[in-house]
């Protein structure tokens, strides 16, 4: 009775995308008939906290947010709250910015594709069992993730909830010693990182391809992070007051987080959107190294992902490096700030992908509301048509546990804030 | 034949947080490596071990209660472990999403937010961890750092009980010989009533202390208010100052609320 099989995977602890999640996969005759991701972490109604408060605790409040991307999450609230009170950061600040968001870059996928992705691959439950097979690659990693996190430090005093960020630049800047001694280490990174570029390309991947549409900031100078217009595959270029217009939230009634669909349909954000629509940006040694794994971008293989990650943790040294060296000190860290009502909005590029944020602001520079799009909750949509699409080339007949695997592997390529443990899988099997 | 693992056993588990607190462990760097020669860690699903049931010589506790399977899970992770040790602001205090106990918000939110409420389960108030279960050892800090949490398994493992470090961030402040932000800037800085441990890093880049860390023993808010008055601060502004990041420690949820009903006073008088 082997074509009734039924199968259905729950998996009840999807952890972390703003917070906790699930799968359910249910398997009739050989038909999908139930597949959702759900997200259940409890509500924590961030945009209610925000409304009343000063502009200046606003950086304070979001990190919280996210213990993984706090600096996103200070870097698109400071420049919404610059748009309302019509500030305009100084060159050096925006460098700066740069250079802080490229350490949170290199310590979440660092962390991202050692801890949480690389174990799928190499056949171990977690880093640490693998680290006892291979030590210098769980090592490179480790240390990948510490100069990111040294970066963070450099601007926020400490990576988890940094201190230094305010509306108008930083409350502080860096003295010239404590940059110039990270210079030496970012040099030697950038041999790491190449290697890891190389060493992920080599990794037996999935051949997995299905259209879809990319959505990522780009730049016409460089890369994007913090800076440019929101551009899609589609074709749209939209600048962050535009939002509106395409992009719709919804409360799907299984999850805690809202939906967000492109002119109703899901699209992709993160790393493998941002390379798709931005890979002409990287700069020249990156894009060496690119081009000798041989894999073209843009890819529409979601298992191209961690690649993506690779090639951005060099970009992010790349331009680290770059921004340490011309480092001076300022004559101000900051510009002063004269809040007013306003509106504003700011887009970054956090390592999940695209995270908008628009407050209205009262004459003293209070919230009088918030609103904050995070990636995953962009990414929902497109995880459950990934999924669906993906089980199915993959062959629907594998036992249970290559189901489950194949199924974590595909949520982990988003990297769901937390894309959490390599078990987040039961099975509960009825044949 | 395979030697006995004697290493005693711990156990990382996530409630309502933000997933900073666990960092502690992941940004350890190769210490991470050195720390699972000591301890065998048992479940962390963020490092991908899943075993939330597992006896554990140590469970350590991020995140605050706020739906009814919380409180059903707590339980169980309290049943299987010898010690437990709540870290971080939620844990200990529970953290910014507390803000929503205090006006009793949270249904009007819900629905506010949610196009369809009844699907969302959760308990009026974000409670603390030691509501619920006996808890042996507290870290506070928004985010507890890896220092703390070193220190706190390697007094574990010899036997002895943690050092309770609850002076104030003042103390820490002069050490490191920064320069006082209220006395020269007059800054809101709440350094005077808030507990040490991340070692001053707001004075040090020239900011006010926002108490991520909590309360410190004996902290006199009242003083710390009036001083904040005379700063130039309104009544609302003073609140806001102690309903931040722990605002249902007790110490700082009575100083908020004094200041606010000064200021629904004065606002009353002004009509």
């Amino acid at each position: 009775m082997s074509d009734t099989r039924r199968i259905r995977i729950d998996v009840p602890a999807l952890t972390r995308v703003e917070g906790e999640g699930s799968l359910k996969l249910r398997i009739e005759e050989g038909r999908i008939e139930q597949l959702q991701l759900s997200i259940f972490e409890p509500p924590r109604y961030f945009e209610k906290f925000l409304e009343g408060r000063s502009w200046r605790e606003v950086p304070d409040i979001v990190a919280r947010i996210c213990g993984i991307c706090p600096v996103a999450y200070q870097m698109s609230a400071v420049q919404a709250l610059e748009q309302a009170f019509g500030v305009t950061p100084s060159p050096w600040v925006q460098r700066m910015r740069r250079l802080f968001y490229c350490g949170e870059w290199l310590q979440s996928h660092a962390l991202h594709i050692h801890l949480l992705a690389l174990p799928d691959y190499l056949g171990f439950d977690s880093a640490i069992a693998m680290a006892q097979d291979y030590p210098e690659a769980v090592q490179r990693g480790l240390r990948l993730q510490a100069l990111g996190n040294d970066l963070i430090r450099l601007f926020g005093g400490r990576s988890v909830h940094p201190v230094g960020a305010r509306v108008g630049g930083f409350h502080h800047a860096p003295a010239a010693d404590r940059v110039a001694a990270l210079i030496p280490r970012l040099e030697a990174a950038r041999q790491d990182a190449f290697e890891l570029t190389q060493w992920c390309a080599g990794l037996p991947m999935p051949e997995d391809s299905e259209t879809f549409i990319s959505v990522a900031l780009r730049h016409p100078d460089d890369y994007a992070l913090c800076s440019g217009r929101l551009m899609s595959s589609s074709g749209l270029s939209l600048s962050a007051d535009e939002w509106d217009q395409h992009f719709r939230e919804f409360h799907a009634p299984h999850s805690t987080a809202l939906w967000a669909l492109l002119d109703e349909q899901p699209y992709l954000v993160g790393p493998l959107a941002r390379l798709n629509l931005n890979s002409d940006h990287l700069p020249p040694p990156v894009a060496d190294s690119l081009a000798r794994t041989g894999i073209r971008f843009p890819s529409s293989n979601m298992f191209h992902s961690m690649l993506a990650r690779a090639l951005e943790i060099e970009l992010a040294l790349h331009d680290a490096l770059a921004l340490c060296r011309e480092y001076h000190l300022p004559e101000r860290s900051h510009e002063p700030v004269t809040p007013k009502a306003g509106v504003g909005y700011g887009m970054t590029e956090a390592p999940r992908g695209l995270l908008w944020h628009r407050y209205e602001t009262d004459d003293d520079g209070c919230i009088r509301s918030a609103r904050i799009v995070p990636p995953t909750s962009q990414n929902q949509a497109r995880i459950e048509q990934n999924l669906a699409a993906s089980l199915k080339r993959f062959g629907l007949e594998h036992d249970d546990d290559a189901l489950r695997l194949h199924c974590e592997k595909v949520i982990r390529n988003y990297d769901p804030c937390i894309s959490c443990a390599t078990h987040f899988l039961t099975l509960d099997v009825t044949r | 034949m395979k030697a006995p693992d004697l290493r005693p056993s711990i156990a990382v588990h996530k409630f309502s947080s933000c997933d900073g607190c666990q960092l502690a462990f992941l940004n350890l760097g190769e210490d991470l490596l050195a720390l699972t020669q000591r301890v065998r860690i048992r479940h962390f699903l963020e490092a991908g071990l899943d075993d939330p049931d597992a006896e554990v010589d140590i469970a350590f506790v991020e995140g605050s209660l706020s739906t009814p399977d919380e409180i059903a899970r707590i339980r169980r992770v309290r049943a299987s472990a010898r010690y437990l040790v709540s870290i971080g602001a939620c844990a200990t205090a529970g953290g910014l999403q507390a803000l929503r106990n205090l006006d009793d918000t949270h249904d009007a939110w819900r629905d506010a937010i949610y196009a369809s409420p009844e699907f969302i389960a959760t308990l009026a108030h974000a409670r603390p961890i030691a509501d619920e279960v006996r808890v042996d050892f507290e870290l506070w800090g928004c985010p507890i750092n890896s220092r703390q949490l070193l220190a706190a398994v390697s007094a574990l493992l010899a036997g002895v009980p943690p050092i309770d470090q609850r002076d104030k961030v003042c103390l820490e402040c002069k050490r490191t010989q920064q320069v006082c932000v209220m006395v020269t800037e007059g800054k809101p800085c709440l350094g005077p009533v808030t507990r040490t441990g991340c070692g001053a890093l707001c004075p040090a880049f020239g900011r006010d202390c926002y108490g991520c860390y909590g309360p410190a023993d004996n902290p006199n808010t009242a003083s710390l208010a009036r001083r904040f008055a005379g700063l130039g601060l309104l009544p609302d502004a003073i609140a806001r100052r102690f309903l931040m990041i722990n605002s249902a420690a007790p110490a700082f949820h009575e100083a908020g609320l004094i200041a606010r009903s000064q200021g629904e006073s004065q606002g009353e008088s002004d009509e």
